[in-house]
């Protein structure tokens, strides 16, 4: 029989967002687009509840016999990613009504979506783990051209699907090598065989196929394509809460399936790690196009994510999350932000039409100013203590070579960040952008707030929290 | 009788293969492609794997041998001019072959040659399958289920067009309407018309 107490402590937000998924299929069936609206803040407060559920369950434990299994760590992630993609659902429905094409099949695809990033995360068997990336992957393959009248969109779809797929080959042709040579899928039984070649091998091949699902160098060359044809709304979500789900499962690879090999895959995660922060941050130096741009950062910001992964998982943990935590914070008020950029003939993504955006709105631009200083690194906002957490991580395990990157990078791509600032303030001011939705500019402004020093605290928190979700990693 | 039965049919599989690629009309070339599948489903029979036997019958045969069928008869290929110059691949398709050849003997010599027992702890192995499909894998199973609604829900989302000037039959109104809404009775001079 099963176990219905472990499967709720385990999985409840995933039972959760399936039922609303499968429920909103049927409704959605019936009333067709009379539902469409309502669709959009029902899957958005589904999400919320599925965040408050992984919270609630914050223990976690393990259900459908080893299948799945979560514990803090994982249930930190969950209630994250989950989190920041009911807000991108949320503010959809303005752009998606402009544009004709609100329609209730884009929350059910944003509810799986975030049910493959659940199931993902709560994986510890080598078959979990592949059916839910290839759940999340499949629905973002659709969210990613869902603008299907549009080429670019089409393009950024079918680009993220060829792609996708032979990254998803990569991940499993690892994976059923790592079940060849150590004859089980469960990470438990993995991680406790010995390590040799052909496991070695598995493993490389794993992590180049989870590589490719955060965006890391180098397999990173969807990223600008799909991030500049995607609908805005659809990248708000991808470059927040798929990052953040699959940074954590790949930090929980490395740490539980692969924990006892730190020595042989450290310098593979530095090297990718490296490799990232140069592309993303020389690549983004020549962009007009903000979403392109925004694409090239997140391959960096993944590069700088990635260093607590090399570090392991003790010293590790703790950093990426809070890393992790503030950028998906960052990103998605910067696609927020991206979102309010409307004039008469629709929408403009070129970094020059910022110009003057001050005079404008005020408020905006200053939060904007505030995302982009943070994402950039400058103390005293929320983003540097991050990245000072990551390069103490770093130093700590002994990665020198690695943090000199970092911060060489960094540097680099201040240049970017602060290009788009000086358009904000100094520029001529080009015509007015017309008037946001509420809930886009709130968003804005609040994820502007939380990167500003005045609410420092909440760095303390969520350190507090993120402390506390790693603790259970080691237990 | 299964050494000949073997027999048989492993020549069956091979001569409905060569005919594949030999065949000129394309639709014969699919119709071999499905005997040979077929045949292949009876061999899986003889050593022992009904289950596999019945899946390569549903999905190769029932799935996509029909959408071969159905591909090549809509798509107006040109096969012969499609042909040509594929004499220059000769040297390297003996070379993949003869590759794939030295695999199957170094199966049989250097030998991974255990051969698993087909069914462990069941009567058949559908049965076997089945007793952890809905047990031990039964998350899975469901996941899957949940990847092809995604599926599905996909290719709705990206290809269904709701066109505005298509007719469609609306049996509620079809019943609803009554002789006055539809005829008028009009009294015609003679000589003039309408």
């Amino acid at each position: 029989m099963l176990d219905w107490t472990a499967i709720l402590e385990t999985v409840a937000p995933e039972t959760l967002l399936v039922a609303v998924g499968l429920l909103g299929t049927l409704v959605g069936a019936f009333l067709k687009e009379r539902f469409a609206r309502v669709a959009f803040k029902l899957g958005a407060l589904a999400l919320f509840a599925a965040a408050a559920l992984a919270v609630y369950y914050w223990e976690g434990g393990e259900a459908f016999g080893g299948l799945v299994t979560t514990n803090p760590f994982v249930n930190f992630a969950k209630a994250v990613s989950f989190g920041v993609a009911g807000v991108a659902l949320w503010i959809a429905d303005g752009f998606f009504d402009r544009h004709g094409t609100l329609r209730f099949e884009y929350p059910l695809l944003m509810l799986f979506a975030a049910f493959g990033m659940g199931l993902t995360l709560s994986a510890s068997d080598l078959m979990t783990l592949y059916m839910g990336v290839e759940t999340l992957s499949l629905s973002s393959y659709v969210l990613a051209s869902f603008h299907r009248d549009s080429p670019r969109s089409a393009e950024a779809g079918l680009k993220y699907f060829v792609l996708g797929a032979l990254a998803s080959g990569l991940l499993l042709y690892g994976a059923s090598l790592v079940y060849g040579f150590t004859g089980s899928t469960n990470f438990e039984e993995i991680a406790g065989s010995e390590m040799g070649i052909g496991l070695l091998f598995g493993m490389v091949l794993m992590i180049s196929g989870l590589a490719f699902k955060v965006s890391a160098a180098p397999m990173h060359v969807w990223t600008p394509d799909v991030y500049e044809g995607a609908p805005t709304p659809v990248v708000a979500f991808f470059s927040a809460a798929p990052k953040m789900a699959m940074m954590v499962v790949f930090a929980n690879v490395m740490f539980t399936l692969f924990g006892e090999a730190v020595d042989d895959w450290q310098l593979i995660i530095a090297i990718i790690s490296g490799a990232s922060m140069v592309i993303g941050s020389f690549g983004a130096l020549l962009q007009n196009n903000i979403k392109r741009l925004m694409g090239y950062s997140s391959i960096a910001n993944m590069g700088y994510a990635l260093v607590p992964v090399a570090a392991g998982a003790d010293i590790g943990a703790p950093s990426l999350l809070l890393f992790m935590t503030i950028y998906v914070i960052a990103s998605l008020g910067m696609f927020a932000g991206i979102l309010m950029m409307r004039r008469t003939g629709g929408m403009v993504e070129d970094i020059s039409e910022l110009g003057g955006l001050i005079r404008s709105r005020p408020v905006v631009t200053l939060a904007l100013t505030a995302i982009l200083l943070s994402i950039a690194g400058i103390p005293p906002l929320a983003g540097f203590w991050a990245k000072l957490d990551v390069i103490q991580a770093g130093m700590a395990a002994g990665l020198l070579p690695l943090v000199i990157m970092l911060v060489i990078a960094s540097v680099v791509s201040c240049y970017y960040y602060l290009r788009v600032i000086k358009v904000m303030w100094f520029d001529e001011p080009m015509e007015e952008f017309q008037s946001a939705d509420p809930s886009v500019a709130l968003t804005v402004v609040v994820c502007g707030l939380l990167m500003f020093p005045g609410l420092m605290v909440f760095i303390g928190v969520l350190g507090g929290w993120t402390d506390a979700a790693a603790m259970g990693l080691a237990n | 009788m299964e050494v000949i039965a073997f027999w048989i049919l492993a020549v069956i599989v091979g001569a409905a293969a060569v005919f594949v690629i030999a065949a000129r009309n394309p639709v014969h070339s699919v119709l071999w492609l499905i005997l040979s599948f077929f045949t292949s489903a009876a061999l899986l029979v003889l050593i022992g794997a009904e289950f596999l036997a019945m899946l390569l019958v549903v999905v190769y045969v029932g799935a996509v041998a029909v959408l071969f069928l159905f591909v090549v008869m809509m798509l107006d290929v040109d096969f012969v001019e499609l042909k040509q110059g594929t004499l220059q691949y000769w040297p390297f398709a003996v070379l993949i072959g003869l590759a794939f050849f030295a695999e199957i003997v170094m199966v049989r010599t250097v030998g991974v040659g255990t051969r698993l027992e087909p069914s462990p702890g069941a009567d058949s192995n559908a049965e076997a399958i089945g007793q952890v499909m809905y047990t031990d894998y039964l998350l899975l199973f469901q996941v899957a289920g949940i990847i092809l609604l995604v599926a599905m829900i996909g290719a709705i989302v990206l290809t269904l067009r709701h066109r505005p000037y298509a007719k469609r039959q609306n049996i509620a109104r079809q019943t609803a309407r009554r002789r006055a809404d539809a005829t008028e009775l009009v009294d015609v001079t003679p000589g003039k018309g309408i």
